[in-house]
């Protein structure tokens, strides 16, 4: 499974993923919600929002993803090769959003379907053995595991080889342990492309970011980050430090100790 | 092998159901002993059934075929109309209170009409059967339709989805469920259609038999029709039951 994962990491990783910027107000009923702003996502790298619920963060995520809000953004969302992004994202959100009468490999190819292509079953096939599941392809969801139903979302997601991949708190429902393999399993698989994350965890985001971003009271401030490169170590020094740091920072100053 | 229990486990309750209005009909009768041409006993309705079974049966099919008919038909148009309306929104915003408004007229009142235009053979029987089942499964389906999980949709735009491909890949096969509740109304609304379409001009059916033997005092021929009706519409309950389980 390891080494299928790899060659498959490895051929993924081929896909030039460009940096993408966000720049403008986000409007809500004519009254300014957040910004001017300017959300940078570097290439091939892993962005992460964090803040508390309701602070916006999934909202600036559907405004990169150009899906309905009801902000509006007065201003714009480019890559920095200039192409247009449609077509370019993918897009992995809190709920599973399985297909409950398909099998595994019926939702991971369910993005070919939707679009009238025939599916590439054999590439299918790996990505289910990649996310480690390798012998369930003819399961059906509510035979999986919650663990095991983000996996197959996982796979849905890296099917439809994207260079810039959005994460809505994808993780935020599953057990400490499954969220430690799962954090570790998607940033091996998505290593390369340009990743927004959305979370309101510290610890994940701090595992997981190359750039952090605190969204707070409609604006963005940058975090510092261990040296380590990500994926780090949940339970190492510096992961733990930075870690508390955020918190007092979510926190607030002034917050009891 | 497991569904036959299951079946038994089901239908029990149903069974107990049955009998225990059978031992009602029976003690009233023994009670207040009513005349046979008011109130025939259930032994006096089991020998009619018995000695008319080939009367019985004839006019049994020929009601049969006009519910199996309207209820295809009426639940294709219903189908059809649902998934139409779902797809565009000024067809919802033109038609949807057409569909309401018709909604207010009586059925039955139209059963008259219908035979006037359509004759005195099947054909009205039909009609009306497709028009008591089209409403519930258009309304129930299109209900379903509309309620597909708005994450299901986020994620098909994010794949760059064709709309026609979203409603046969996502949101029809999302609403099933909903069709099922449609159809299993509809499975009991269509012998209604049929039989008040009898009762206004046939020579064929249950609901003629029912009212030729009620003219002719008949009675115990008029409650075994009407028996054969009510396990004609159970079956065919069941039988929907089935194939909508099927379904999901």
């Amino acid at each position: 499974m390891t080494a299928q994962g790899i060659t498959l990491a490895g051929r993924e990783r081929r896909v030039a993923a460009p940096g993408l910027t966000l720049e403008g107000r986000g409007v809500l009923e004519e009254r300014a919600l957040f910004g001017p702003l300017t959300l940078a996502l570097p290439a091939g790298r892993w962005t992460c929002l964090l803040g508390p619920s309701g602070a916006g963060k999934s909202t600036l995520l559907r405004l990169i993803a150009g899906l309905s809000t009801a902000v509006r953004l007065e201003g714009t969302v480019r890559a920095e090769d200039s192409a247009p992004l449609a077509g370019r994202i993918a897009y992995m959100a809190q709920t599973d959003l399985l297909c409950p009468w398909l099998d595994v490999l019926g939702n991971v190819t369910l993005g070919a379907r939707l679009r009238g292509e025939r599916p590439d079953s054999a590439r299918a096939r790996a990505l289910v053995d990649a996310v480690g599941l390798a012998g369930r392809e003819a399961a059906r969801p509510a035979a999986l595991s919650g663990g095991q139903r983000q996996r197959v979302a996982l796979a849905r997601t890296l099917m439809e080889d994207c260079p810039v991949v959005l994460l809505d708190e994808p993780f935020s429902a599953l057990d400490a342990r499954t969220r430690a393999e799962m954090q570790a399993l998607a940033a091996r698989l998505l290593a390369g492309r340009t990743v927004l994350l959305v979370t309101h965890e510290p610890g994940e985001a701090v595992r997981l970011a190359d750039r952090l971003l605190l969204v707070e009271r409609g604006g963005l401030s940058d975090m510092p980050l261990p040296d380590a490169p990500p994926p780090r170590a949940p339970d190492d020094a510096g992961t733990l430090a930075a870690q508390g740091r955020l918190f007092r920072a979510l926190l607030g100053e002034g917050a009891p100790a | 092998m497991s569904a036959a229990p299951g079946l038994a486990r089901r239908l029990a309750p149903a069974g107990l159901a049955g009998l225990g209005m059978l031992a009602l009909w029976q003690g009233v009768v023994w009670a207040a002993a009513p005349p046979p041409f008011i109130l025939p006993g259930p032994e006096a309705v089991v020998r009619a059934l018995g000695g008319n079974a080939r009367l019985i049966g004839g006019h049994a099919l020929a009601t049969l075929w006009e519910v199996l008919a309207g209820l295809v038909l009426g639940a294709g148009f219903g189908a059809a109309t649902a998934v139409a309306l779902a797809l565009s929104r000024p067809a919802r915003v033109l038609v949807m209170p057409v569909l309401v408004l018709s909604q207010a007229v009586p059925v039955f009142a139209l059963a008259p009409l219908l035979t006037l235009w359509l004759g005195y053979g099947m054909l009205p029987k039909v009609a009306m059967a497709v028009l008591i089942v089209y409403f519930p499964v258009a309304s129930a389906f299109l209900d379903g339709l509309m309620r597909t999980d708005p994450g299901w949709l986020d994620l098909a735009r994010m794949m760059r989805a064709r709309p026609a491909r979203v409603m046969w890949h996502l949101r029809i096969p999302a609403a099933l469920p909903a069709l099922a509740s449609g159809l299993r109304l509809a499975a009991v609304y269509a012998p209604i259609g049929a039989v008040i379409g009898e009762w206004v001009g046939a020579s064929r059916g249950l609901g003629y038999l029912m009212l030729l033997a009620n003219g002719r005092a008949r009675i115990d021929l008029m409650f075994a029709a009407l028996l054969v009706l009510v396990l004609l519409t159970l079956t065919l309950r069941l039988a929907v039951g089935a194939l909508c389980r099927r379904l999901g």
